[in-house]
């Protein structure tokens, strides 16, 4: 299993409580007459942290883009923090402006500073005062290390820098929810340990957390419940331990002999 | 690699090495040329066939340069000077056409005693400019503030402007220098008046005139900000309609009223006065000014997702780019006429102006399509994931990497329509090149007269454009983030 994973983990924070941060009802999704996502059914409750896994093409990244209506989904219910996704725009925005995003390849603008990045969006969405804004971005940056980096621009950082800056950039918002879509598939291995420590932190001070990833020793660490997707299904999930040591379905038990099998 | 042996692949570096400076690059002429001149017999040959062309245009126009002739009144006088002084079979140029006439090249029809009007208004032009293209630069605009406020101080004086207005300037350029070094951006405030200031001083009459058609956006503005309470469609539809309501009913009244109250008038210059150089910079500095807008407009309506914005869009550029700027500019000569309703004019210039305008759009709103296109779809994504709402992601995310990226198209479309201003000779404007230089020849003293006023006329477009192609590489230097 993954070497990536080597300190241990503070669980006194990680609690899980009975309030539903999201709730996922009999939702399809097509792309043309290809059927993505069918009857997914999923409640997330406050402080959960979850992983996706299954394998390429299985429609784990399209349903975590679906919870902030990155896609849209065409038949089913899809509720977060009691807000309801329809085509209402004021709605997605509100939805939005909640639950954080960390996308493969960081997306960061790269046409602004660091600093810049982070503080955009508390500025012009939360109309946050810039000197507050700044604050908090130069908070979130010690948090995830680069407080020194704040000036330069994200083309002068490297890859694993430039993720935790899109993780900053997140936090800034002040988000209930964060959903991680593969953060370290496009990195060295050198970097997605630095990036993994950062999302442990997150988990520990319990962050509500989805997280497509195909890090299994993060998924053992920190998760409190593991999905496996396939042919856009939820085909097995349950707590990690059961999940790796007694997987229930021949297609779950293939993936994990193939993915762990060396 | 003497340390590792042949059957040994095992190996430890016991330290790193420093890094180390690269080798001295061979330098010199002879280097160079050999390198780039005189690679090989295919490069040999190159350069010496250039050599040959060059030498061949500069032998055979050099004596004609060299031979001409800048103080005389007519072409007779020259050709007298030209054969008394280099013999009778000597070519020469007559710049002395351009020593007579620069004025009309300049100015067109405009009265003499009024030429500090336009002079003033070009150089506060650069007060207006200079926070928006060098807002980055103190030292820039500082150089180009200082040096505008000679020239233009110079050139009213030795074009008798009124101690008034002389005074006026001075205050507004040394103010304007004064900001740009303390509060650069209070001086986007002029740059906002500017416009309407701009064509009071060019076409003279009340101020109350322009003064009306500025009150109308910001009765329209108002009302947005009053039904935006209530309905954010309504808003929008009152944020355009109203001030054209105002423009159409109110304005022209209330003007005369105000102007019978307190006059502000200053001698009023008809459109068919304006020629040469003034007429090209007027179309042409409006027409970009407003083209660029509205091409953005354009090419994000061409990618939105409403059908009916998208075709309205589709149709319009796809029109535009179809037909010759030509049709286009004699549709606003002789066409817009027959759909006004009868006793309505407006202006020539304005029509060739919106025509103009309406024509680089289309080109422009494809250039900026491109550098839409461009950007990856995380941008857009990330935009979207952080609550940004559609304009604000298009104006804070979106934008500023597309506009960067069609930095040179944009340029060119600017270059090219300013040259294209030159067209408006078909519809009986004075364009520099054509009409202008048809007129001086219609004096019998420069009968005849033909490559010097091109060669005068086309370098100070060269100048401009030039100018134009330095700046956008300025800017895109300046813009550079990517550091990779």
């Amino acid at each position: 299993m993954s070497e990536t994973i080597t300190r241990d983990i503070d669980r006194s924070q990680m609690q899980v409580s009975d309030e539903v941060a999201i709730e996922i009802r009999n939702m399809n999704k097509w792309y043309g007459t290809f059927h993505v996502l069918r009857d997914i059914n999923l409640t997330v409750h406050r402080g959960e942290r979850i992983v996706i896994a299954g394998p390429s093409g299985s429609g784990k990244s399209t349903l975590i883009r679906c919870i902030n209506r990155l896609e849209e989904h065409q038949a089913g219910h899809i509720v977060v923090d009691g807000v309801e996704l329809t085509s209402d725009i004021k709605n997605i925005d509100k939805v939005r402006s909640e639950v954080g995003m960390v996308f493969q390849h960081f997306n960061l603008f790269p046409h602004l500073t660091i600093l810049e990045n982070c503080t955009l969006a508390p500025i012009w969405v939360r109309k946050i005062p810039k000197k507050q804004a700044e604050e908090t971005a130069m908070h979130f940056l010690s948090k995830v290390k680069i407080p020194e980096q704040a000036d330069k621009y994200p083309g002068q950082l490297s890859g694993g820098q430039q993720q935790r800056v899109a993780i900053a950039r997140s936090l800034c918002m002040r988000p209930r929810i964060m959903l991680f879509d593969e953060p370290t598939s496009a990195l060295d291995p050198e970097m997605i340990k630095e990036v993994l420590d950062t999302m442990i932190e997150l988990a520990e001070e319990g962050m509500t957390m989805l997280c497509v990833t195909h890090e299994m020793g993060f998924a053992q660490a920190v998760a409190n419940r593991v999905i496996f997707m396939d042919q856009g299904q939820i085909v097995e999930q349950n707590n990690p331990h059961d999940f790796f040591n007694n997987p229930q379905s021949e297609r779950t038990k293939l993936f994990l002999s193939q993915i762990l099998g060396h | 690699m003497s340390e590792i042996h042949a059957h040994t692949v095992s190996f430890v570096r016991d330290s790193m090495l420093p890094p180390a400076p690269p080798p001295e690059k061979e330098a010199g002429v002879v280097k160079w040329m050999r390198a780039n001149l005189f690679s090989g017999p295919v490069n040999t040959a190159l350069t010496v066939i250039g050599v040959m062309i060059v030498w061949f245009l500069v032998s055979h126009f050099w004596d004609w340069f060299a031979h001409s002739v800048w103080h005389a009144d007519s072409l007779g006088e020259c050709r007298r000077i030209i054969a008394e002084t280099w013999g009778e079979d000597a070519r020469g140029a007559c710049f002395g056409v351009i020593r007579e006439r620069w004025n009309q090249y300049i100015f067109g029809f405009y009265p003499p005693h009024l030429y500090w009007r336009p002079t003033m208004a070009f150089g506060l032009m650069f007060v207006a400019l200079t926070p928006m293209l060098f807002a980055e630069s103190r030292q820039i605009r500082r150089v180009v503030l200082v040096v505008t406020a000679i020239v233009t101080l110079w050139a009213m004086v030795a074009l008798n402007a009124p101690a008034g207005w002389l005074v006026f300037a001075a205050v507004v350029l040394i103010g304007g220098l004064a900001l740009s070094e303390i509060r650069p951006s209070s001086l986007l405030v002029f740059s906002l008046l500017y416009p309407f200031l701009g064509v009071w001083w060019l076409w003279g009459g009340s101020l109350w005139g322009p003064i009306f058609v500025l009150v109308g956006p910001l009765l329209g503005w108002l009302a947005f900000r009053i039904i935006g309470r209530f309905s954010s469609i309504l808003a929008s539809i009152a944020l355009i309609v109203v001030p054209v309501l105002f423009w159409i009913f109110l304005a022209g009244d209330a003007a005369r009223d105000a102007e019978n109250l307190l006059s502000l008038s200053i001698t009023p210059v008809s459109s068919d006065r304006f020629g040469g150089f003034l007429l090209s910079i007027t179309i042409g500095v409006a027409g970009i000014a407003l083209s660029l807008p509205l091409g953005i407009i354009l090419a994000l309506a061409r990618r939105s997702d409403m059908f009916l914005v998208k075709s309205l869009a589709v149709v319009f550029i796809e029109f535009i780019r179809g037909v010759p700027l030509i049709s286009l500019l004699f549709v606003a000569s002789l066409l817009l006429n027959y759909f006004l309703p009868p006793g309505v004019t407006f202006d020539i210039i304005l029509r060739v102006i919106i025509m103009v305008t309406l024509f680089s759009a289309a080109y422009m709103a494809e250039v900026i399509r491109g550098g839409l296109a461009a950007l990856p779809r995380g941008q857009y994504e990330a935009a979207d994931a952080l609550g940004l709402d559609y304009w604000k992601a298009q104006r804070l995310i979106v934008l500023p990497q597309a506009l960067k990226i069609s930095i040179p198209g944009i340029v060119s479309t600017f270059i090219g329509m300013f040259k294209d201003t030159t067209l408006v000779v078909f519809v009986g404007l004075y364009d520099p090149l054509k009409a202008m230089s048809d007129a001086v020849r219609a004096n019998i003293a420069w009968k005849g007269i033909y490559w010097e006023p091109f060669i005068f006329v086309g370098a100070i477009f060269f100048i401009i454009c030039f100018g134009m192609s330095r700046y956008s590489m300025y800017l895109e230097r300046r813009l550079a983030r990517d550091h990779r």
